[in-house]
């Protein structure tokens, strides 16, 4: 029952950056930070399919989050998105395109190694 | 006339202040999000049902509430960040809130900080690290560390 937990909050977490990254991408660098143009942004934001999905997949793994909270310490709950930060490098090199230098491998790969550690 | 890498594009002070300030907000607020459910769901008990019912009870109680606060808090900071910078930047520089969250544990909460976790914590900020002197966007897309351009 944990590691079914695990494997649905790595997934959803997974899919839900990948999705909110490819929605931000596409918006473009937020520049206007006052309180309408906010608002604004929240409007056309919540339009998003993208963002929706995102959030979607978010709300599943929130949900499934605190259920293995309920069971588990936090420090078990850890090692569930060790994993999903290889897999979003993967996923951000060939589906988002993003220039993935040796040097970001690398700290990804670190600090995949070293989250996987602290559950011990 | 020897190669030369090719020039990263300028990041400007800029650009650079505001990803400090909205990776330090993202980081912040995941860590005290993920504290105060942790917190909440020790009152709360036992969760491994489907029922709504009992879901709904968890979402009222204080701690748990003040954690999705949060956690919608760290939504916001993390898309806007995320219009500017790279996941692949984002999310490993971000995950220094792990080593934040062990050590929280062990300040407010007197929770042992065994061998193994103190060489966990030494390989996130070590990857931490070698991340965050990459630039933070596509545009910047090379490297800035002459060490890690290869």
């Amino acid at each position: 029952m944990r590691w079914l937990l695990v494997a649905v909050i790595a997934a959803a977490t997974t899919v839900s950056d990948v999705l909110q990254a490819a929605a931000m991408k596409r918006h473009g660098e937020i520049r206007d930070f006052r309180p309408g143009a906010l608002g604004r942004l929240l409007a056309i934001l919540a339009r998003n399919k993208l963002v929706v999905a995102s959030v979607a997949a978010m709300t599943v793994s929130f949900f499934a989050f605190i259920a293995l909270l309920s069971v588990a310490d936090l420090s078990f709950a850890v090692p569930a998105t060790a994993a999903s930060y290889v897999l979003e490098t993967v996923l951000a090199k060939y589906l988002l395109k993003e220039p993935v230098t040796l040097g970001r491998w690398a700290g990804a790969s670190l600090v995949a190694c070293g989250v996987a550690l602290l559950s011990r | 006339m020897p190669w030369r890498p090719p020039r990263p594009a300028p990041v400007t002070s800029r650009l650079r202040l505001k990803t400090r300030l909205f990776t330090a907000l993202v980081i912040l607020t995941s860590v005290c999000g993920n504290f105060s459910l942790g917190w909440g769901m020790r009152q709360v008990g036992r969760l491994l049902t489907i029922s709504p019912l009992a879901y709904m009870r968890a979402v009222v109680n204080p701690w748990v509430a003040l954690g999705i606060s949060l956690l919608i808090l760290w939504l916001f900071s993390h898309m806007t960040l995320l219009s500017w910078a790279d996941l692949s930047y984002v999310l490993p520089v971000t995950s220094i809130g792990y080593v934040l969250s062990a050590l929280a544990g062990k300040l407010f909460l007197h929770e042992e900080i065994s061998r193994w976790r103190w060489a966990g914590i030494l390989l996130i900020a070590a990857g931490v690290a070698l991340v965050a002197r990459t630039a933070p966007h596509r545009a910047g897309g090379v490297s800035m560390s002459r060490g890690a351009a290869s």
